[in-house]
């Protein structure tokens, strides 16, 4: 890609730490965390931040885990410390509902990502046209989208835009996509959106594509990225955002952040807050190679310690199962189901 | 022996899977279908069927009630329309069994509570959700041996069996469902979550079911009460399946169910839409068993 000589092209970048993040701590970030790492992101100039439960409004379950505060808590506290970066929040219809997005509202969240697995967008129709009554900056977020065909993706990203969605997101949950696959997907959506709708990329780093894959959608028309401070996220964590400012930089794209500020902020706030180093390990790696979802990673080592199958082997047949965000109860039940399989696990009562 | 003789509201896939079943059940008959449009091909396959039909909706209907001796309808329309329905019939002395969200009757899960309903004689039940009907069965098996503070439950649906309707109001199928796991399953707090899944081929209805109980779970006690009720549902439900557990880890309890449908005129894969006019239909067949012995009769609601 090369620079525009005239104007610098605007990038509006979307930080995940506080939200993709919360995977990655298990729901443990506590509110001065929290606070902290949003002062940080507001002295750098980043314009929005997305603070909920990793899954989103009414992620607070056994499904998904319990934080250590409710949404409209943290929402609050952040909230009130920053300046300038605005706060969104993720909704999953058929996990969170619109009285919780009011909640949020109240709270303080000024945008949403309204999410759906990739070729299920009517799913967030009432929610999309309830965030646009709020008045909040509405991004139609399709889930997996490694899952449907650059024409698929087309005409759910014109759902969303028809329900009144103004950002339409592609979204690498797995960490799966390459380039040439963000470049078409994206590329067929800035062909049937309208003008002023625009697109963003949510990219995981499971195979190391965070940055290209980003750069590869700004390429074909994107202007929103999501990324996370230190990777902060799920699987081997979202699209490094401190790394991708300094990519932006040496590019002549202007994302308006302080490089310096985001990179310190990573190596004094962020790796010291991570209960384990986020990276590609074999677990990851599986998601992105298999074509995971990535939040399943921490719930598969888990069921691998109860149940004595190995975390690769249970993302594996997630795959091949076909299993899809959300499906994390699924997680466990393969897990026995493949002990028994193995002669691991009789027909006992299972009491752990 | 004689048989309890039904209408059906709404000419869709519902509609037309409860004549299958109604034609299979010793005591009821499918004879009325009502649908809106006449060119429906749910109607058409009705009368294949030799069922009668009207496309004037329920008014079309009230003119025949008495002379076909209707007494069950079964609404499978929409919430929005339901209440009318219901006030039409009802005044006829029709029993309804509603299948929309409307929930204006109590709530009814066939294992849990139908014969509390029918010993009532209430004119209108409502059968809450496909989720509902696969999972509080079991939160009941759980909160009929101790206390439940919490339950969850996460129903995963195959993306060609939810229509539109579904679609456009996820959160009602939410609140709907939320609120009968503790109004009917017996929990003190309730939370409902659905999946909808594209896989191909279609994969067959999951349904996870949580419970946390306030104190130390009684490990055998609820594994006999959950084998139990499933086996209750299988009586109506055949594909009714445990897949794994009860697995117990402290306080929680993790149920995890299969639901597939008998094929009738639903694919298998679609056990959520099976379970519900299975359900339907065992909730009107306990009427009728209890109409046909003279213990209850019918009788015309008026207008409040």
């Amino acid at each position: 890609m090369t620079p525009t000589t005239s104007s610098k092209r605007r990038i509006v970048l979307h930080d995940m730490t506080l939200r993709d993040g919360m995977h990655a701590k298990r729901e443990q970030i506590s509110v001065e965390q929290m606070v902290k790492v949003a002062r940080g992101l507001d002295a750098a100039g980043v314009p929005w931040t997305q603070v909920t439960h990793g899954a989103g409004l009414g992620g607070n379950s056994l499904q998904h885990g319990r934080a250590l505060h409710s949404n409209e808590a943290y929402i609050a506290a952040v909230a009130e410390v920053l300046t300038k970066t605005k706060i969104s929040v993720l909704l999953i219809p058929g996990l969170g509902t619109m009285k919780e997005l009011e909640a949020a509202h109240a709270a303080g969240a000024r945008g949403v990502h309204c999410a759906t697995h990739c070729t299920e967008a009517d799913t967030a129709r009432q929610h999309i046209g309830f965030a646009r009554k709020l008045g909040m900056d509405t991004s139609g977020f399709l889930m997996m989208a490694h899952l449907n065909t650059p024409e698929g993706i087309a005409e759910q990203g014109r759902l969303m835009e028809s329900y009144g969605a103004n950002v339409v997101y592609v979204t690498d949950s797995a960490g799966y996509m390459l380039p040439a696959d963000v470049t078409a997907r994206i590329g067929r959506l800035r062909e049937v959106l309208n003008p002023e709708t625009e697109i963003g990329f949510h990219g995981h780093h499971n195979l190391g594509m965070g940055i290209a894959n980003s750069l590869a959608a700004i390429e074909a028309g994107a202007t929103r990225i999501d990324a996370s401070v230190a990777g902060l996220g799920a699987g081997a964590g979202n699209t490094p955002l401190e790394v991708f400012v300094a990519v932006c930089d040496r590019m002549g794209l202007d994302t308006g952040c302080d490089l310096f500020t985001l990179m310190d902020l990573a190596e004094d706030v962020i790796v010291p807050m991570m209960d384990h180093l986020v990276r590609i390990d074999r677990a990851s790696l599986t998601l992105g190679y298999a074509g995971v979802y990535s939040t399943f990673l921490l719930h598969a080592k888990r069921a691998a310690d109860k149940f004595g199958i190995p975390a690769r082997d249970i993302l594996v047949e997630l795959g091949a199962k076909k299993m899809i965000g959300g499906q994390e109860d699924m997680i466990d039940d393969t897990a026995m189901t493949m002990a028994k399989e193995r002669g691991l696990l009789g027909s006992e009562i299972v009491v752990r | 022996m004689s048989k309890i003789k039904c209408a059906l509201i709404g000419s869709g896939n519902i509609g037309t899977d409860l004549i299958y079943k109604l034609k299979r059940s010793p005591v009821l008959e499918p004879v009325w279908m009502v649908g809106i449009d006449p060119t429906s091909e749910g109607l058409a396959r009705a009368r294949d069927m030799g069922l009668k039909t009207t496309a004037e909706g329920v008014d079309g209907l009230l003119p025949h009630v008495a002379a076909d001796g209707i007494q069950i309808a079964f609404d499978a329309t929409s919430a929005y329309v339901h209440a009318e329905n219901s006030r039409k019939l009802n005044a006829l002395g029709v029993l309804m069994i509603d299948l929309t969200p409307a929930a204006i009757g109590p709530l009814c899960v066939p294992p849990v509570n139908l014969a509390e309903h029918a010993a009532k004689l209430e004119m209108n039940v409502n059968m809450i959700s496909c989720a509902g009907q696969a999972t509080i069965p079991i939160v009941h098996a759980v909160s009929r041996v101790q206390s439940v503070d919490y339950a969850e439950i996460i129903a995963s649906l195959a993306s060609k069996s939810v229509g539109p309707g579904t679609r456009a109001n996820l959160d009602e199928f939410t609140y709907t469902t939320s609120n009968a796991i503790c109004a009917v399953g017996g929990a003190k707090t309730g939370k409902a979550i659905a999946i909808v899944n594209p896989a191909e081929p279609p994969l067959i209805m999951r349904n996870t079911i949580y419970c946390e109980t306030a104190e130390t779970p009684d490990a055998a006690a609820i594994d006999a009460s959950v084998k139990e009720i499933i086996g209750r549902v299988q009586a109506y439900v055949p594909g009714y399946r445990l897949v794994n557990g009860p697995v117990f880890e402290g306080n929680r309890v993790a149920v995890y169910l299969e639901v597939a449908g008998l094929g009738d005129y639903l694919p298998r894969y679609a056990g959520n839409l099976d379970i519900m006019t299975a359900a339907a239909t065992r909730t009107a067949e306990m009427f009728a068993e209890e109409i046909l012995a003279g213990k209850i009769t019918l009788s015309p609601v008026k207008a409040a």
